[in-house]
């Protein structure tokens, strides 16, 4: 989570249909939205508000490349190298019996990395919730749209009014 | 738009809105521990309490306790490991398989399977550390350079491979488990009262905001890790059979092992599932989010994972005599007529014949049948494990050493130890977590209910205040 600062217009809404409709209708008259928080994920709000689409997955894909390779280096080195054995009557290098835990290291540098990538992207972590947030009803039923008045042209009524026009239930301004 | 038919019954009934179920779910989680619940958990104390004991006198001791001898090296240990990691399989399936499938039925259920298989894999741990008889060296099984021993594991071996699996499969599905629990644990902090929860869950919750960004990484991610955890759930199982099919044991040596493994996981994981759910659903009254449809739903596919089963079992008997090996055959002649014919006739019942009951409509619909009939293939899963552990060793090669094997107290002690610790572990979280995702069912309850007009009549409502707006309206003009 960024660090806000300055006055915020927080307009409060009831439903997801509604904050997903609204979205484009405030962008379009000219509203810049900060964020829009929710109980659930609301599929399509991230493009109606223009975010940038996630590029974690090419962080998971390096992160699974790194384990096959991890993976691969460790057994190749140790069953070839560093102490060659024939075991069975294989060859000491035997890519075959290498799958199982070349592809168990790949799944779990992913998982990982991928989960660690998430975490520092948005800012979580043990400590942050002491953050101050626009409405905590976020988390239970209500869908919370942040405008910083900093950031906008128009004015406090005119926003505020679009807000209300657009279905919110309620407009609160907060100040950090 | 998604539209749903009518003749679909609502996946959530009740008529719940959203702040219905952030109350439903929560309540159990903030309210006083319920007198039920403490004698659940005392007796579960109890038990783990017992088990301990037994366990601690195994590792004091050594296995020496159990009732293995040379002819059978592995009997209890090996089949509670197995029949452990199999009954956690049902958890990935729900929360990773169904995610990819887009079954929205599994939003209810899939919070408590997914607890219910990292309790299960930590109770399969436990085994694999009992049977190793000096659990201090445990550490000899990892990669570790030559000073701690004087070699490197062997990587050509499935019990190395196990090592990983098992490891890779406990701690993603832990993650997995636990990234899709941070928005609830968010819910709860932002409704505490009291400071000490306050800042347990905040701690947990790591600051989770719900914001659309975070939301559109989260499910991201939850996508990327279903596709991981699908094939990884399957690895694990195939790579616990292959202990047994790469061996040159008759009735081990078999290569029909995977997929017969994972089925058989499946089948009992499920059954787990229903066990475990049919109890928590009256207990926490989720009957509206745990409804007759799950049931029927969780009943069907019993009765799939059962019948790859029993075609299983058929094709190895057939395969036994078909290969013309004589070991083989007597392998599964053993089996089926020797001296442990009750513990094949039993596998045979209770995993093969009684899931096909579930072909009658009553029947699945029945929540006193559907209790039993899950106890009962969770019998049979078990004694499968003991069938192909113990009848493919008691009589080897030579028959001077053909023997039986009969537990000890200490074998069935650290079983019960197991199970103390499984519902220990599950009591704690069924207390002090929210047992349904509550984030995910409010993300269905919409598209899925009954409640379409009252929406639209919102929308309709709210398109007449932005037709009456000067500013919505000002490039119209």
């Amino acid at each position: 989570m960024a660090e806000l600062s300055g006055k915020y217009l927080v307009g409060v809404y009831d439903d997801d249909d509604t904050v997903l409709h609204a979205v484009p209708k405030l962008r379009k008259a000219g509203v810049k939205i900060q964020e829009v928080y929710s109980p659930f994920p609301i599929h399509g709000l991230d493009d109606a508000l223009g975010h940038p689409r996630t590029r974690i997955g090419i962080a998971a894909f390096m992160f699974g490349v790194t384990g096959c390779c991890v993976a691969l280096t460790l057994m190749i080195w140790t069953m070839g190298i560093d102490w060659p054995m024939i075991v069975g009557g294989k060859d000491s290098i035997s890519l075959p019996n290498y799958i199982p835990i070349t592809f168990e290291l790949t799944v779990l540098f992913t998982a990982f990395g991928m989960v660690i990538t998430f975490f520092i992207s948005n800012g979580l972590g043990p400590g942050t919730h002491f953050h101050e947030r626009f409405d905590v009803r976020a988390t239970d039923n209500k869908f919370v749209m942040a405008i910083n008045l900093g950031r906008n042209s128009m004015s406090e009524d005119e926003i505020s009014r679009a807000l209300r026009d657009s279905g919110a239930e309620e407009v609160n301004i907060k100040q950090f | 738009m998604h539209v749903t038919s009518p003749v679909r019954e609502p996946l959530i009934q009740g008529g719940k809105t959203y702040a219905d179920v952030t109350e439903d779910i929560c309540r159990h989680v903030e309210g006083k521990p319920t007198k039920e619940w403490k004698i659940a958990f005392g007796i579960s104390l109890l038990v783990l309490a017992y088990g301990t004991c037994c366990l601690a006198w195994t590792w004091w001791e050594g296995l020496g306790v159990w009732g293995l001898n040379k002819t059978v090296g592995w009997a209890w240990d090996i089949t509670n490991f197995v029949w452990w990691v199999g009954i956690g399989h049902a958890g990935t399936l729900i929360s990773a398989i169904l995610l990819l499938f887009r079954q929205k039925w599994r939003t209810s259920i899939n919070r408590a399977a997914e607890a219910m298989t990292i309790f299960a894999v930590i109770c399969a741990a436990s085994f694999i550390l009992m049977h190793m008889g000096r659990p201090w060296m445990a550490y000899w099984a990892l990669p570790l350079p030559n000073a701690f021993g004087s070699l490197w594991v062997n990587f050509n071996s499935p019990l190395v491979w196990d090592v990983f699996a098992i490891s890779t499969y406990f701690s993603v599905s832990l993650v997995f488990w636990y990234i899709g629990l941070i928005p609830d644990l968010a819910t709860i902090r932002d409704r505490a009262t009291s400071k000490v929860s306050r800042f347990m869950y905040g701690t947990f919750a790591m600051g989770w905001d719900g914001s659309a960004k975070t939301w559109s990484r989260y499910e991201y991610i939850s996508l990327i890790l279903a596709g991981l955890s699908t094939p990884l759930v399957l690895s694990v199982h195939t790579i616990v059979s292959m202990d047994f099919a790469t061996s040159v044991i008759p009735g081990w040596h078999t290569t029909i092992f995977p997929p017969y493994f994972v089925a058989g996981a499946i089948f009992s994981g499920f059954a787990m599932v229903q066990n475990l759910m049919l109890i928590t659903r009256v207990v926490y009254k989720l009957e509206d989010y745990i409804t007759l449809e799950h049931i029927e739903t969780m009943n069907k596919v019993i009765t799939l994972t059962g019948s790859v089963v029993g075609v299983a079992y058929i094709t190895e008997f057939f395969i036994a005599w078909y290969s013309g090996v004589e070991y083989e055959a007597y392998a599964f002649i053993n089996r089926a007529t020797g001296p442990y014919w009750w513990a094949y006739w039993a596998m045979m019942t209770c995993n093969v014949i009684s899931p096909q009951l579930f072909w009658s409509r009553k029947l699945r619909r029945s929540i006193t049948f559907t209790f039993f009939i899950s106890v009962i293939v969770n019998i049979g899963m078990w004694f499968e494990r003991f069938v192909i552990i113990v009848t493919s060793l008691h009589r080897d090669y030579v028959p001077s050493s053909w023997t039986m094997f009969s537990p000890t107290r200490y074998d069935i002690g650290d079983y019960i130890f197991s199970f103390g610790l499984f519902f220990t572990l599950f009591l704690l979280f069924s207390k002090y977590l929210p047992v349904v995702n509550m984030a995910e069912v409010k993300a269905v309850i919409r598209s899925t209910s009954a409640q379409l007009p009252k929406k639209i009549a919102g929308v309709a409502k709210v398109r007449q205040r932005e037709a009456a707006s000067p500013l919505f309206n000002k490039d119209i003009e």
